[in-house]
């Protein structure tokens, strides 16, 4: 019997190395950087009708500051919470996009569910991880990429799929998603398949999942091209939903004149209409 | 006559400036909300449930139904919270919705708020898509500005706030009662039910927690009428629904179909499989906690009905396929540990079962098991399913009690005999995306 295959090597990660913080991890924040996460932290929470609510956003703020989870962070919440300390940490090791240890600049996610690893995700892990000479949630020594495993994105009309700081790189193969991460370590700006024009650092990204936007909403497209090809076969043979005149109303079309009518359901036979299948 | 596509949300989709509002208000956007604000809250419910629209995000419980749930008003608040956590295996419709036209959902949830008497909603997104969140924050501002969320909405004295929540990762805040306690600020862990979320959900109160495909059908249901709503589909499933084709087709992606359309015919619309010469070997209905199907079920129509008469579940419609390239075992050993590693560890019989297949399904994958770990397979299934407060360890069964059924003989063919050393005697590369194209090339 030989050892594992390489895929199922998760790295020399231990149980208590996500239990433990750095106990410089504990030390106080600059008096700046505090008042500022606390006015944040303010806004974070006056979203809520109970301030408890506030918590998954507000370690994603500290995860914007710190660049993980600190001791530090988990006291502050706990502190503006009325929490505990334990309360904290227990939501804190629960939900796999809080970092227990300094993470990298980006985190590179492979999708090795099984989708994704049969079309390809488990030959990108290995040969990425093999390139980077690191396992699951560990960081290459310049501190610039944190490897993962990651499961089911959503997007798997795209498989295989790896996410870069949370944003979508479609249809990888080993080769790009090598050169993904090399150019990501050499401080390159990386666009995703479908996202903003380039990847933020993790930290910017968890500033954003705390609720504060970025402007960069307006980048990138609405829909790649897998989303689409359903709209385009029904282009291509002239279906449509029942009621709804064939051309669409884009940017550049006049707007058709509305009446109430219009919005009634067509009930006249029609070729193209959806075939209605009772009695199943 | 062939079922036909029927392009509603996905309709434009392809307009360069699909999610800003103004792509939508050329679209017939808000003017459904318009139409609601005319109408008593009762009424709107009523047609919902005329509609007999169904949640789309799995389990198919009648909308309309769940919102007449609700007890009476009593004075406090009552909240919406709209399940934006789309993360089971294979299902990939309500991201690519939220990304190409989030007006869609936002106009969905201000009727269904107006007509539950909600004042605060809530959208909770799983956190590892960052440019969804992007989109939702952005069409959240740009609706509050266009008055259209907020105080005194169109004059009409309603009052309503949005608040767009990203979770953190955790497939099981997917499950509507693990999510309120994960929107509570806790640990994602289910709750027992009774009570439901209707009776008391977030912090306590009623809640209605739907999908975000089914919000966002709202809309167009109000606009063309429940009666055009249910000329689509079949009698007992209604409607439109987003089918999710991925895996080894011509051309994955999303496909907006009256329900009750098959595989048979979506992938024709598809372009067939992937490599003609490679049949189609198994597929999941609905996603990874559906049981599976084979090329014996391809003209089985994909409505609720007619998917469990056959023995499955029409879930989220996300259609994994799988061709003769791919090894079963492989894939139900990964799906084991999908399940294992999502168990959030409340009940002992999906924490310690999901455990213990895992080990049993990667030893008959690497070819170190033995026949009787089938019947240990099914064993620890059996004490699992319906053993739990809620359905992923139930999931965690599917793909394996399913592939046992009809592929049997594969987890046999893994087995060391006299003659073998035992293995996958698959080759993992034929199965994978680029192995074709160079094929192809």
């Amino acid at each position: 019997m030989t050892g594992l295959p390489v895929h199922e090597f998760n790295g020399f990660q231990t149980a208590s190395g996500h239990l433990t913080v750095d106990a410089e991890s504990k030390e106080p924040y600059a008096e700046d950087v505090l008042a500022q996460l606390k006015a944040d932290a303010a806004q974070v929470i006056a979203r809520y009708p109970q301030p408890r609510s506030a918590l998954l956003p507000l370690l994603h703020l500290v995860q914007s500051v710190d660049g993980y989870v600190t001791g530090r962070g988990i006291d502050l919440c706990a502190e503006l919470l009325d929490l505990t300390r334990a309360e904290v940490s227990g939501v804190a090791t629960f939900y796999t996009q809080y970092k227990r240890h300094p993470n990298g600049e980006y985190t590179v996610g492979v999708c090795t569910n099984t989708l994704c690893a049969i079309m390809g995700g488990d030959q990108i892990w290995d040969e990425v991880s093999e390139h980077l000479g690191i396992g699951h949630d560990e960081t290459t020594p310049d501190g610039k990429v944190t490897l993962e495993r990651i499961e089911c994105n959503a997007a798997c009309d795209y498989a295989p799929v790896v996410v870069a700081n949370w944003e979508f790189f479609d249809n990888q193969t080993p080769e790009s998603t090598k050169q993904l991460v090399d150019d990501l370590r050499a401080g390159k700006d990386v666009a995703p398949t479908r996202g903003a024009s380039r990847v933020c650092t993790f930290r910017q990204v968890s500033r954003v999942l705390a609720g504060f936007t970025d402007g960069l909403a307006d980048e990138g497209v609405g829909a790649g091209p897998a989303s689409l090809v359903g709209l385009q076969v029904a282009h291509e043979n002239g279906w449509t939903a029942p009621g709804e005149a064939s051309t669409r109303h884009t940017a550049n079309a006049p707007k058709p004149a509305k009446k109430a009518d219009d919005a009634k359901p067509a009930k006249k036979a029609d070729d193209a209409k959806p075939a209605k299948k009772k009695g199943k | 006559m062939a079922t036909t596509l029927t392009p509603i949300l996905t309709k434009f989709w392809d307009d360069p400036q699909s999610w800003t509002l103004a792509t939508y208000e050329r679209n017939e956007g808000y003017q459904a909300l318009t139409k609601a604000f005319g109408m008593k809250p009762e009424d709107l419910v009523q047609l919902t449930k005329d509609s007999g629209l169904r949640g789309r995000g799995g389990a198919g419980f009648p909308t309309g139904m769940k919102w007449g749930f609700l007890p009476k008003p009593d004075g406090g608040p009552r909240y919406l919270v709209v399940n934006a956590d789309e993360s089971e295996p294979g299902t990939c419709k309500d991201i690519p919705l939220m990304m190409a036209a989030p007006h869609f959902l936002i106009e969905g949830v201000a009727i269904t708020s107006f007509a539950i008497g909600c004042n605060h909603a809530f959208i909770y997104l799983r956190g590892e898509v960052v440019h969804v969140y992007r989109r939702l924050l952005r069409a959240v501002e740009e609706a509050y500005a266009a008055g259209y969320l907020g105080k005194n909405i169109r004059g009409t004295g309603f009052d309503l706030d949005v608040t767009v929540h990203a979770g953190a990762g955790a497939y099981i805040c997917g499950e509507e009662t693990a999510l309120l306690d994960s929107l509570e600020g806790r640990r994602g862990q289910p709750r027992l039910k009774p009570p439901f979320p209707a009776v008391a959900g977030l912090y306590a109160r009623p809640t209605v927690v739907n999908n975000v495909e089914s919000i966002a059908s709202v809309p167009p249901i109000l606009l063309h009428g429940a009666d055009w709503f249910s000329g689509m589909g079949t009698e007992k499933s209604t409607g439109f629904g987003i089918f999710s084709l991925s895996g080894h087709v011509k051309r994955p992606g999303q496909y907006e179909a009256p329900l009750g359309i098959t595989l048979r015919e979506l992938l024709d619309m598809a372009g067939g499989m992937r490599d003609p010469n490679k049949k189609l070997k198994f597929w999941t209905p609905g996603g990874s906690s559906t049981p599976i199907f084979t090329d014996e079920h391809l003209d089985v129509p994909l409505d609720f009905e007619s998917v469990a008469a056959a023995g499955s579940m029409l879930g989220t419609r996300a259609l994994q396929v799988f061709d003769e390239t791919t090894c079963v075992v492989r894939a139900v050993d990964r799906w084991t540990e999908f399940y294992k590693h999502e168990s959030c560890g409340k009940c002992t019989p999906c924490r310690e079962g999901t455990w213990w297949l895992a080990q049993i399904t990667h030893r008959l994958e690497h070819g170190q098991g033995t026949e009787e770990d089938l019947e240990k397979l099914l064993d620890i299934c059996d004490n699992i399913l319906g053993r739990a407060f809620c359905a992923l360890g139930d999931g965690a069964t599917s793909p394996i009690t399913s592939s046992i059924q009809y592929f049997r003989q594969e987890y046999l063919d893994h087995l060391a005999g006299p003659d073998r050393s035992g293995g996958c005697p698959f080759d993992r590369r034929e199965s994978t995306l680029f192995a074709q194209e160079k094929a192809s090339a």
